[in-house]
């Protein structure tokens, strides 16, 4: 069958939309069944202690509680939840247990659970369940955490999980380059702890069914599969006895939908207690349960000839996990060192990342995990060596941008794990040029570091590589139905990112039929494929997407052996017409759908799409910003990305994405911040403490998108695109603002940007300029 | 954040209202637009026996305007204001400063009174009371009284409003038409709270301001005035140097809190900011 691309490329309207705007989502709190209990966690309110007692006996006594859990309810051993990814056993010494034992790590640990009549009485209950707790020091910096002289797991004897390594080049290479370089320079970057935000806070509901034995969570997103398989494992109940229902979901970004302590603890008491348990995060809980992202620091340094040509780049950082190391916790530390040099040559490159605990909420992996943070470091010292060496910063990047002969390129290789790899496509200089066009770069850079009406002007631009596609596979099944309609079933889970519109739009031009025809996307949930891998680093479309090309193939070859059988004909005689109307053979021909077609029962077809390489989109982004130096107010005026995506599927949707990404990175950039005080008691626990943005805080963001160089691991081949807005904005803001406030000579090497920083960064700097 | 158990009482009438806070000693609290109470009762930072609704007591919505100023009736909601006819030109500053109040929905069912009850000091409507000295009307059993402005306001959240007592109104002074006037506020987002915000305004007469108000609200932990700031330029003229004046002194007699946000130095310096900008909006009016 051949493919003909009438929908895939065009902006259809979000089929979800519908259903969206007019109430009908299916948010895991819009579902109740009858005799639900709820849940809520007793969380510890010390950072860090010996945990001497509980007691649950007020809480048991109040009217309308059913139970109160701790780890002592749990079993002789009390359940650990596992890595995911790249599980290592050294790290695995840092798992968390599903309740605190023994110690409490940081302030938000579940401690207890309490169930009862209603989340009202479930939380008088809580505040009555005394926790008796005997303080220790916290572990809240990088300094005391590598010191270990307080340890948050005594018996590990370190408060250090592993270290990796990024390395092109061999060692001896690597020292020569910074040894016989003419320039070298090094800085030490940081990056703040914050986290996704999504709009919807995590639920769950738990049902039992006593009589078959069987447990349905609802409320899973990302990866509910593997999210069964896990609650299988610490429940001890056989997997094909819990169904995983993926509910519709505000906002996922990598971190909603791993596996967390309450999908233990709310199945674990909805079976205990033979009913149906529901438990809905709220915003402080969310503030402190839900993982953290990105607080790393640096000492980065660039090795150069003094025409700019980099000759190598390593750095020695350390990234806070948090108290505990997360199912997903090595994805940013190894981006990290990985993706340093991002799309230029840099011969030789050694990153060293530790990866330490502290008495803080665990970390996790954020949307543009890594890649936010060290594009920042690396654009950071870019800056600052062109001007060290007096070579304009757009030359200087572009003369170490890699050119299109250069791609595909081997990445650095990240030990313990050996992960390796290479770029699959593209022409970094192609959207490079196009954004500094886009932005008008020539003309608005001698503004740069001018003051008008009292601001000052500031331009910067960076440019990044985003993986995407992650493996190993993904499942997709087709089904002919017999109304003649086709429904699509896949294992790639939504989160908000337009998967039904975009898979409906692909199966609809695989088999070659209108939209109208495609009668429903179900995606995520058990049942629905034998095996799916989910939603997470950029796969979605690339893997579900292909999947579904394998399906439709495998559905024709389907429908033809139908027909076939029918016309007592070889599958190779048939022809399907009328846009699957009907099939025809030997000059008869039938309808395939209705109670006398080839399809009267249905006929389906499954497909797999398999794959251990990622996929590169990549790009450029440039910012146009004022500062207010009186007051430290940074306004955006224009910011423009140009990226190549490979193939776009939906325009529409795709800059849904682009955009709210930048909008995160601007988020995390300028006002994000998860703020502890010296005893490990986080500060920003409402939004009216942790700032996210706003509708109107920034307004011009443009987004150009490219398909000129599409992936070759892909048939589409379309490039992963859900992350790569995020991954500039940390760089291109923080040099834009260096560029505005060069007169003072001030260095934005830590974020957030935030006024009151601004200001102190400019009073403590040597510049003197009249305020206005 | 879900609210504990209270009970819930929404009288007809302002005599059965203070009879139910009575009642109640001080575990009753009376609601109005909620816009505070709810979340410290989500929070459960309090725990009252008693919620008593003020929504059904007549009277206590009505903006008049007359020669002895603008009477705002507790209920009154930042919406009311905003969209009321004639208010923004009879007292200006009110209605400049009530526009950074939050956000939309927040304004459409926060209240005068719940605000002034509340006396958040980086809330907007009690800088403005302070700032204009108005006069609170405080009904109880007794009947009602009147407190001024600068001794209705105790501390932090504290107001001398006894607990079987309704602020039922607020009085603010006659503004003269000619009156300069500047609100400036800085916030890091727009609707988060105030970093620093300083209302000033005075008249001017033969070339020099006469009566300078400055008051300041959420950089220093109080609703304050500028007492210093405002002597620097009473009876000169607005200009260059006695802005510049103003600004120094105000700086030198503030003393803000360090907290995460920031620093006291920051905050301090933002408060000069904020009188240099709001008096050069003065001059510009």
């Amino acid at each position: 069958m051949t493919r003909r691309d009438t929908l895939v490329g065009q902006p259809v309207e979000r089929l979800e939309d519908l259903r969206f705007l007019s109430g009908r989502g299916q948010y895991v709190d819009d579902r109740s069944v009858d005799g639900m209990l709820h849940a809520t966690l007793v969380r510890s309110t010390v950072a860090h202690g010996i945990l001497r007692s509980i007691d649950t006996t007020a809480a048991c006594a109040l009217p309308g509680v059913h139970a109160v859990y701790t780890a002592h309810d749990l079993g002789a051993k009390v359940p650990v939840i596992p890595m995911r990814m790249e599980a290592n056993a050294d790290l695995a010494r840092f798992e968390q247990p599903v309740l605190a034992h023994g110690k409490v790590r940081y302030v938000g640990e579940p401690v207890a659970l309490v169930v009862a009549d209603t989340a009202a009485i479930a939380e008088d209950a809580a505040g009555l369940v005394g926790v008796d707790v005997a303080s220790l020091p916290p572990v809240l910096d990088r300094a005391s955490s590598e010191r270990g002289e307080v340890l948050l797991f005594e018996a590990v004897g370190s408060n250090r999980g592993l270290s990796l390594q990024a390395i092109r080049g061999d060692a001896a290479a690597i020292d020569a380059a910074f040894q016989d370089a003419p320039y070298t320079r090094r800085r030490r970057f940081k990056v703040h702890r914050h986290t996704a935000l999504p709009m919807e806070t995590r639920g769950l509901l738990a049902e039992w069914d006593p009589v078959r034995q069987r447990l349905t969570v609802s409320g899973l997103v990302k990866v509910p599969f593997a999210i069964r398989s896990l609650l299988a494992t610490l429940l001890d109940m056989p997997e094909s006895a819990i169904d995983a229902v993926e509910s519709d979901c505000g906002g996922g970004f990598g971190m909603r939908g791993e596996f967390y302590p309450e999908d233990f603890l709310v199945s674990f008491a909805a079976r205990r207690l033979g009913q149906a348990v529901k438990w809905i995060e709220d915003r402080n809980e969310h503030l402190l349960a839900m993982t953290h992202a990105r607080e790393v620091e640096c000492d980065l340094e660039i090795a150069c000839d003094l025409d700019g040509t980099i000759r190598g780049l390593r750095g020695r950082g350390a990234y806070d996990l948090g108290a505990y190391i997360r199912p997903n916790a090595v994805t940013a530390p190894r981006n990290f060192a990985q993706m340093a040099g991002g799309p230029y040559r840099i011969p030789a490159l050694h990153m060293d990342v530790a990866m330490l605990v502290s008495n803080k909420t665990p970390a996790g992996s954020y949307r543009g995990p890594g890649r936010f943070e060290t594009d920042y470091f690396r654009e950071r010292l870019f800056d600052i060596a062109a001007g060290d060496l007096g070579i304009d910063r757009v030359a200087f990047r572009r003369h170490n941008l890699l050119r299109r002969h250069e791609v595909p390129g081997r990445l650095p290789v990240v030990m313990p794990y050996g992960t390796g790899g290479e770029t699959d496509s593209g022409d970094y200089h192609e959207t490079f040029e196009r954004c500094l066009a886009e932005i008008g770069w020539h003309d608005k850079v001698a503004l740069a570091g001018r003051q008008v009406d009292g601001v000052f002007h500031g331009l910067a631009v960076g440019s990044y590589i985003e993986g995407g596609a992650s493996g190993p596979r993904e499942h997709a099944r087709l089904v002919f139905e017999a109304d003649g309609r086709v429904t699509v079933h896949v294992g790639s889970s939504a989160v908000g990112q337009g998967l039904e519109t975009i898979f409906a739009q692909i199966a609809a031009d695989a088999l070659g039929l209108p939209m109208d025809r495609i009668a429903g996307v179900f995606h995520g949930s058990s049942g629905i494929v034998k095996m799916g891998y989910g939603s997470l680093g950029s796969r979605s479309t690339v893997m579900g997407g292909s999947a579904i090309l394998d399906a439709a193939k495998n559905l024709d070859h389907a429908l033809r052996a139908a027909a076939a059988a029918r016309f007592g004909c070889a599958p190779g005689e048939v022809s399907i017409e009328d846009g699957l109307r009907s099939a025809a053979a030997r000059g008869r021909s039938l309808p395939l759908a209705g109670p006398a077609g080839i399809a009267a029962d249905g006929i389906e077809a499954e497909g797999v799409f398999e794959n251990n390489r990622r996929t590169y989109s990549y790009g450029t982004h440039a910012a146009h910003l004022t500062v207010d130096p009186a007051t430290g107010q940074v306004r955006l005026l224009e910011y423009v990305s140009v990226e190549d995506v490979g193939r776009i599927i939906n325009p529409m949707t795709l800059h849904g994405q682009v955009l709210g990404a930048i909008v995160q990175g601007l988020g995390g950039t300028l006002l994000e911040h998860l703020v502890y005080d010296g005893q490990g008691q986080l500060l920003t626990g409402s939004l009216a403490s942790y700032l996210v943005p706003a509708a109107d805080d920034f307004p011009n963001i443009r987004s150009i998108v490219l398909e000129n160089h599409p992936s070759p691991v892909s048939p589409l081949g379309a490039k992963g695109a859900g992350e790569g807005g995020v991954i500039s904005v940390g760089g291109v803001v923080a040099n834009a603002i260096a560029s505005a406030l060069s007169s003072f000579g001030v260095q934005p090497d830590e974020l957030p940007l935030t006024p009151p920083r601004i200001w102190e960064l400019i009073q403590r700097s040597s510049g003197q300029v009249d305020l206005p | 954040m879900k609210l504990p158990a209270f009970d819930y009482a929404a009288p007809a009438t302002m005599a059965e209202a203070i009879e139910l806070l009575e009642r109640h000693g001080g575990d009753a609290r009376p609601l109005a637009g909620g816009q505070s109470l709810m979340p410290v009762l989500a929070f459960r930072l309090a725990q009252p026996s008693m919620l008593v609704d003020i929504g059904r007591i007549p009277g206590l919505d009505s903006i008049e305007i007359g020669e002895d100023g603008v009477r705002l009736g507790a209920r009154v909601r930042w919406c009311d204001i905003l969209e009321h006819p004639s208010l923004r030109s009879v007292h200006p500053l009110l209605v400049e400063a009530i526009g950074h109040v939050a956000h939309y929905p927040i304004r459409n069912r926060g209240t005068v009174g719940g605000s002034l009850a509340h006396a958040d000091p980086a809330a907007e409507m009690p800088g403005i009371a302070f700032t204009c000295e108005a006069t609170m009307v405080i009904a109880g059993r007794a009947g009602t009284r009147m407190v001024a402005a600068r001794d209705f306001f105790t501390g932090p959240l504290e107001t001398v409003i006894g607990p079987a007592e309704l602020l039922v109104e607020v009085r603010l002074p006659p503004w003269p038409a000619a009156r300069r006037w500047g609100f400036e506020e800085f916030a890091r987002q727009r609707g988060a709270f105030a970093l620093a915000a300083v209302a000033a305004f005075y008249d001017e007469r033969d070339g020099v301001a006469i009566g300078v108000h400055l008051g300041v609200i959420g950089a220093t932990g109080v609703v304050q005035r500028l007492p210093g700031a405002e002597a620097a330029l009473e009876g000169r003229p607005v200009d260059a140097p006695g802005i510049a004046a103003a600004v120094a002194a105000a700086r030198a007699e503030v003393d803000p809190p360090e907290d995460a946000e920031a620093s006291s130095a920051y905050r301090r310096s933002l408060v000069g900011t904020m009188v240099e900008r709001a008096l050069a909006a003065a001059t510009a009016r």
